[in-house]
């Protein structure tokens, strides 16, 4: 079959504010074929391609649509384009039917008759392969429904270039080889069909071409057939870049907070978390890597107490602490089987062996104090709210993904954010603004908070200030775990660094911090130990100093390994 | 004629003034805007027709030129009043609670001043009986029913049939359950929300010009119109957002409003006057176990509209 | 066919934005600003439903200065308008803190009259029989109970199944007003529904009339002030109102602050109730909040959810509401002039409140950055 351009990107350059999400991309799309889009979190694939679907208008570059220059001001001109994205988010009415929805917004000519347009949608899906009761309204629908509804909804328009944004994200197994058929069915039929995704076996199983985009540039198109999982995953990731990120040795590691086998569903009854996991050390950063959504905010949450799990096990070692060996130990035998569990040891840190010893003589050494034991407090905080959590005394701190909406309270001042913490303790009905604002005056002057007054809305300050005021209270409570999840997301490099310094601050002070991110370079340097995520499982914790990008980025985005070591 | 017979139909008119209140109040909640200035536009709707037949209430026009003019004058005030609350909760996007209490204030405020100055014997006692039509000769209780009663069960029919049956109706359900993905769509929001919220004023103004002119008759009656505007909010609950179910409900809701003066009179049955306010109160509790069942249940069909309340701007996404 | 000439390439007539801070002065010039261009409407309106103005249009001086004559026009009426003010303040006082928690009360009316009720059955029941003292602090506690019961009861359903507060609350009010005239009709059974003025369990007075009542209100704006703003559950109802997840991330059950706070607002109604039934009327009709429980959703709103703000608002209504009275006596129409002369200024300040959240911009003005690449 000869190929026919369908549409051209030439030279499109979007801008938000100061950051450059595309810069000067080409991208060349046929009549029937697949095209792919690959890219890490961030790289501008979905920018790119929201600019086609009419969601952006592009700062600069032109757009092409059977070689003649279009402009696409709304969804409704890339529909008139006959083009169609289907969104990460669906955009559905959730009362209505597949069918309701399919031709909302539409102003055919024929009267509104529903009963044709289930016998039309029905025939679509049938020419495709759907599996789709017109009938059945989205909220009773499972993901990949509404998704086949979106896809139906762009076709019955009519679309002859379809955009999907990360369809498999959302995806079992079995659903993905049934959409795979359909896009191959559409591309039969003469569509062109863009995905956009980070999984490279799902490239190499269905695209045509693959097209790579880093940091908003368009690296390269490539010919699927003529590439390889490693070529494709270096150009994605790009060579390593070496950042002057100061990392110092952990010193005396040892386990603060353990999860074993942990499992949660999503109140929709999604499996979201599968058989987690992990040990995370004092005086380590335990990075966790993974594509957006494969669940590190769900382990987040419910490690902070936010979410049920199904089950496993969430245990918190409090430091280990020397206590005596005292009498309520008072009969030898007690002391014995004490000294079973523990080594003892004297002030100075030293092993101290009751062997040969008579008992009288080990009764006084006993009764003058100078014999001791670590004892660890071991608690399970699995499905305890957060304040049950900070009454059994542990000092859990927490930096959300989301600052504004749960970190942190937008219309309220600094002084008053520091108190969501503390607002509970002093006088007894009374607040005490006074440390709260001692501290925010603490942290605007260390952290150097840009802001025009203490109790200026946080909602005001520019996102940097806002995670500064973040961190700096949920490390100003001296935690002894810290849970960051991207915390220099949308960060310039400033502010980015401060919060480095402060991680790696609170590392050497023995904390175990455990760092969600996505700039796997930063990952790298920063971090002791990154334990890389992928559909809401584990699929491997690697130590940061020797492991290399490919290999992670391998594990981020390989589904068929993880088909191969579950059973 | 059968005492329990003219009971039915003497609720069956009284009903009509909440089926056009709340047919009227269901379309606005449907573009997701919860009316509290629904007894206030209803009031203006009474004061506008009341207005106009005052001015031709003697001059001899023909009935049916008379009728309509008197229709056309709740409809212009009422929608009136419709547009006041679109422009402020639409296109400034003021609270939509506050908003609708200061028209209810303002509308059964100017209503009143309205009627208090127009003369009762020119605006009622002809056009009165115009409106009886087809029935302004019998004796019986049949009488009750005139024109205006007709038109309420057909707007309510028509209502649900432009809701559930037309594609005007689907877009105006997407607006109010989501409309962000409405204007995804290509549905132009604010022409939708200010048209059902003007139409949905219309309907409901010509609830309290039939109360005040058919049913009632009487210059005392508005008095009471506002207290039915309130009703009509409570009945779009019991209708669970559905204008064919207001039919049921209003009769039900009529029965048990005016059952107290009737049930007085029905031999065998003894009611002290304390049962009067009961029996008053029972719509409105009624009401609020609708709420908490359907609540309860959960079923999403019978929620209100899910953006109902909020305002719409494109931007704050 | 050039493709930037057609019509939907051209950018919208008017763009908005929300702003992001307006200086107070700013913001409070703008709702100035509306009010007085809400007075000027009110004249126009005045022109046509007045016949002695149209007669006369001179006598516009006369219409305005009647605002001023109604509320301080003599000794008088300038206690009748700081009582007003009270009760009207008190109402809306009660309100506010479900407001801050995004909780819509529209229940003050049943709220307040269910205070009053429970308040005048304790002195219908036992007036007489036990001491004056002891009737007074049991009427209070009664009043407060039953306030507090009517904010219960759609509190635990919202909080329990999200049952929709702003109807369930609404309804509410109607069950109170014929509860109360169920209550009427068996204590006065000759039919009349006039409960006659019960002579035990009268609120003390000082000085005036109305000052304790003044007095009270004044302290109960000082106290929900340093509720709101300096007390932990004040900040608690900041949280849950502002972001449920925020709460539920520092531990605060969002549902044990929505039934605190609807139990305190119910209370406070309920003394408002006391205050009209036991301090003012010693008795008790089925309009005896007399639609003051939805006028203080609109002063609690005006006032910005602020106790300190609200006292302005509140006067402002009540001042418009008396001066109006005035103008009708004066002019000879109907005693309803004052709730259209309420809503038009209403209006006007409800709309003015967009132009403090929004900024507004025309064609022509627009963003050049935005728009450079399309005019190319």
């Amino acid at each position: 079959m000869e190929k026919r351009l369908a549409l051209q990107m030439r030279g499109i350059t979007k801008r938000f504010g100061p950051v450059t999400a595309n810069n000067h991309v080409d991208l060349d799309v046929y009549q029937g074929e697949i095209l792919a889009i690959l890219g890490e979190n961030g790289c501008g694939k979905t920018t790119l391609m929201n600019m086609i679907a009419g969601i952006y208008y592009p700062d600069e570059g032109q757009i092409l649509i059977g070689g003649q220059e279009v402009l696409i001001r709304s969804p409704k001109d890339a529909f008139d384009h006959k083009i169609g994205m289907i969104h990460q988010h669906f955009k559905l009415v959730d009362l209505f039917t597949a069918a309701e929805n399919i031709v909302l917004g539409l102003r055919e000519k024929e009267g509104y008759n529903l009963k044709q347009v289930n016998a039309r949608v029905a025939a679509i899906a049938e020419k495709y392969g759907f599996h789709l009761d017109p009938t059945k309204k989205i909220y009773e629908m499972s993901v990949s429904e509404k998704q086949t509804v979106e896809i139906i909804k762009v076709l019955y328009r009519g679309a002859d270039i379809l955009i999907l944004d990360e369809p498999t994200a959302v995806l079992t197994p079995q659903e993905i080889t049934r959409l795979f058929d359909v896009i191959r069915r559409m591309k039969a039929d003469g569509k062109s069909i863009i995905i956009i995704t980070h999984k490279l076996n799902e490239v190499l199983e269905v695209s045509d071409r693959v097209a790579i985009l880093r940091r908003g540039e368009h690296i390269a198109t490539v010919n699927t057939a003529e590439t390889s999982e490693a070529e494709l995953t270096e150009m994605m990731v790009g060579k390593k870049i070496s950042l002057d990120i100061p990392r110092s040795e952990p010193e005396n590691a040892q386990p603060r907070l353990v999860v074993e086998g942990l499992n949660l569903k999503s109140p929709e009854g999604v499996q979201v978390l599968t058989d987690i996991s992990f040990t995370a050390n004092g005086g380590e950063i335990l990075g966790i890597a993974g594509i957006a959504g494969s669940g590190q905010r769900e382990l987040l949450e419910s490690i902070a107490g936010l979410q049920p799990v199904e089950s496993g096990e969430i245990i918190f070692h409090n430091p280990k602490k020397d206590k005596p060996v005292t009498f309520f130990h008072k009969s030898m035998k007690r002391v014995e089987e004490l000294g079973r569990e523990h080594a003892f040891h004297d002030r100075s840190g030293k092993e101290v062996s009751f062997e040969g010893m008579h008992r009288r003589e080990i009764r006084k050494w006993v009764e003058s104090g100078d014999v001791l034991f670590k004892e660890d407090e071991i608690i399970d905080i699995r499905n305890k709210n957060p304040l049950e959590i900070r009454e059994l005394g542990i000092r859990l701190s927490f930096v959300p993904e989301d600052r504004l909406g749960m970190g942190l309270v937008g219309s309220m001042g600094i002084t008053d954010n520091m108190m969501l913490r503390s607002y509970r303790k002093g006088h007894a009905g009374l607040l005490d603004r006074k440390p709260p604002r001692e501290l925010a005056e603490q942290i605007i002057r260390e952290l150097e908070v840009m802001t025009p007054g203490i109790s200026t809305p946080v909602r005001r300050l520019s996102g940097g200030n806002v995670q500064k005021v973040l961190v700096g209270r949920e490390i100003a409570f001296a935690p002894k775990v810290l849970m960051a999840a991207y915390p220099v997301r949308g960060l310039d490099i400033r502010s980015s660094y401060t919060i480095y310094r402060l991680l790696n601050r609170q590392k050497d002070r023995g904390v175990a911090v455990i760092f969600v991110g996505e700039d796997l370079d930063v990952l790298l340097a920063l971090c002791d130990r990154i334990m890389v995520m992928n559909g809401g499982r584990v699929t491997g914790i690697v130590d940061a100093r020797s492991a290399t990008k490919e290999e992670v980025g391998l594990m981020m985005t390989r589904t068929e390994k993880r088909e191969e070591e579950g059973r | 004629m059968n005492m329990w017979l003219s009971f039915l139909i003497d609720s069956l008119a009284f009903g009509a003034t909440f089926i056009y209140g709340s047919t009227g109040e269901i379309l606005t909640e449907k573009a997701g805007h919860l009316n509290l200035g629904i007894p206030g536009i209803m009031c203006m709707g009474g004061a506008g027709g009341c207005l106009f037949l005052n001015m031709v209430g003697k001059s001899g026009l023909p009935p049916v030129l008379i009728v309509l003019w008197g229709i056309l004058g709740a409809l212009l005030l009422s929608v009136l009043c419709g547009l006041i609350y679109s422009f402020l909760t639409v296109s400034l996007r003021a609270n939509q609670n506050v908003t609708g209490l200061a028209l209810t204030t303002f509308g059964a405020g100017l209503m009143k001043v309205i009627v208090f100055k127009l003369n009762p014997t020119v605006y009622l006692s002809e056009p009165k009986k115009m409106y009886r039509w087809p029935f302004e000769t019998r004796t019986d209780s049949l009488q009750r029913l005139g024109i205006l009663f007709f038109l309420a069960v057909v707007i309510a029919l028509a209502a649900s049939w432009v809701l559930y049956r037309t594609r005007a109706g689907l877009h105006l359900r997407a607006v109010g359950e989501n409309p962000a993905t409405a204007d995804a769509v290509g549905i132009n929001v604010t022409a939708c929300k200010y048209l059902a919220i003007c139409i949905g004023s219309g309907i409901s103004g010509l609830g309290g010009f039939y109360y005040i002119i058919d049913y009632m008759g009487s210059q005392e009656a508005y008095l009471s119109v506002e207290a039915f505007g309130w009703l009509s909010i409570a009945l779009v609950i019991f209708a669970l957002w559905r204008p064919h179910l207001t039919l049921i409900g209003s009769v039900a809701f009529g029965f048990l409003f005016s059952c107290s003066s009737f049930i007085t009179n029905i031999p065998g049955i003894f009611v002290t006057m304390a049962m009067k306010p009961i029996l008053r109160m029972l719509p409105y509790v009624v009401t609020i176990l609708v709420l908490i069942i359907s609540s309860i249940r959960n079923k999403r069909e019978n929620q209100p509209p899910a953006s109902l309340g909020l305002s719409y701007f494109r931007e704050e996404r | 066919m050039s493709v930037a000439d057609r019509k939907e390439n051209r950018e919208p007539l008017i763009h908005l934005s929300r702003r992001i801070s307006i200086p107070r002065w700013k913001a409070w010039g703008i709702r100035l600003a509306a009010v007085l261009l809400g007075f000027l409407f009110c004249g126009l309106v005045a022109f046509l439903l007045i016949d002695r103005l149209q007669q006369n249009p001179g006598k516009i001086g006369q219409f305005y200065m009647d605002f001023l004559n109604g509320a301080f026009g003599s000794n008088r009426k300038l206690w009748k308008f700081m009582k007003d003010i009270a009760i009207l303040l008190c109402i809306a006082l009660a309100l506010t803190p479900a407001f801050r928690m995004r909780f819509w009360n529209t229940g003050g009316e049943g709220q307040t009259l269910v205070g009053a009720l429970a308040a005048i059955a304790v002195t219908f029941y036992l007036g007489g029989k036990i001491p004056e003292g002891l009737l007074m602090v049991l009427m209070l506690l009664a009043a407060l109970a039953g306030g507090a019961l009517w904010g219960l009861i759609p509190a635990v359903f919202r909080a329990k199944w999200g049952t929709n507060e702003t109807l369930f609350t609404l309804m509410m009010n109607y069950v109170a007003t014929y509860l109360v005239s169920f209550f009427l009709e068996i204590w006065v059974p000759n039919g009349s529904g006039a409960l006659p003025r019960q002579e035990h369990g009268k609120m003390p007075t000082i000085g005036h009339d109305y000052l304790l009542i003044i007095l009270i209100v004044l302290a109960l704006t000082a106290a929900l002030y340093v509720y709101l703003k300096y007390t932990k559950h004040g900040y608690e109802i900041n949280v849950v109102g502002e972001s449920v997840r925020t709460a539920q991330y520092v531990g605060i059950s969002d549902k044990k602050v929505i039934i605190r706070t609807m139990i305190l607002s119910g209370a406070l109604c309920g003394l408002a109730g006391y205050l009209i039934g036991a301090g003012l009327d010693q008795s008790i009709t089925t309009e005896s909040a007399g639609g003051r429980g939805f006028t203080a959703i609109m002063v609690s709103w005006l006032g910005k959810f602020n106790p300190l703000a609200m006292v302005l608002t509140a006067a402002l209504i009540q001042l418009l509401n008396q001066g109006a009275a005035q103008i009708s006596k004066d002019f000879d129409v109907s005693g309803a002039l004052p709730s259209v002369i309420v809503g038009i200024i209403l209006f006007f300040i409800i709309g003015s409140e967009f132009f403090i959240n929004y900024e507004v911009r025309f064609r022509g003005h627009e963003n050049r950055r935005e728009q450079g690449a399309v005019r190319k």
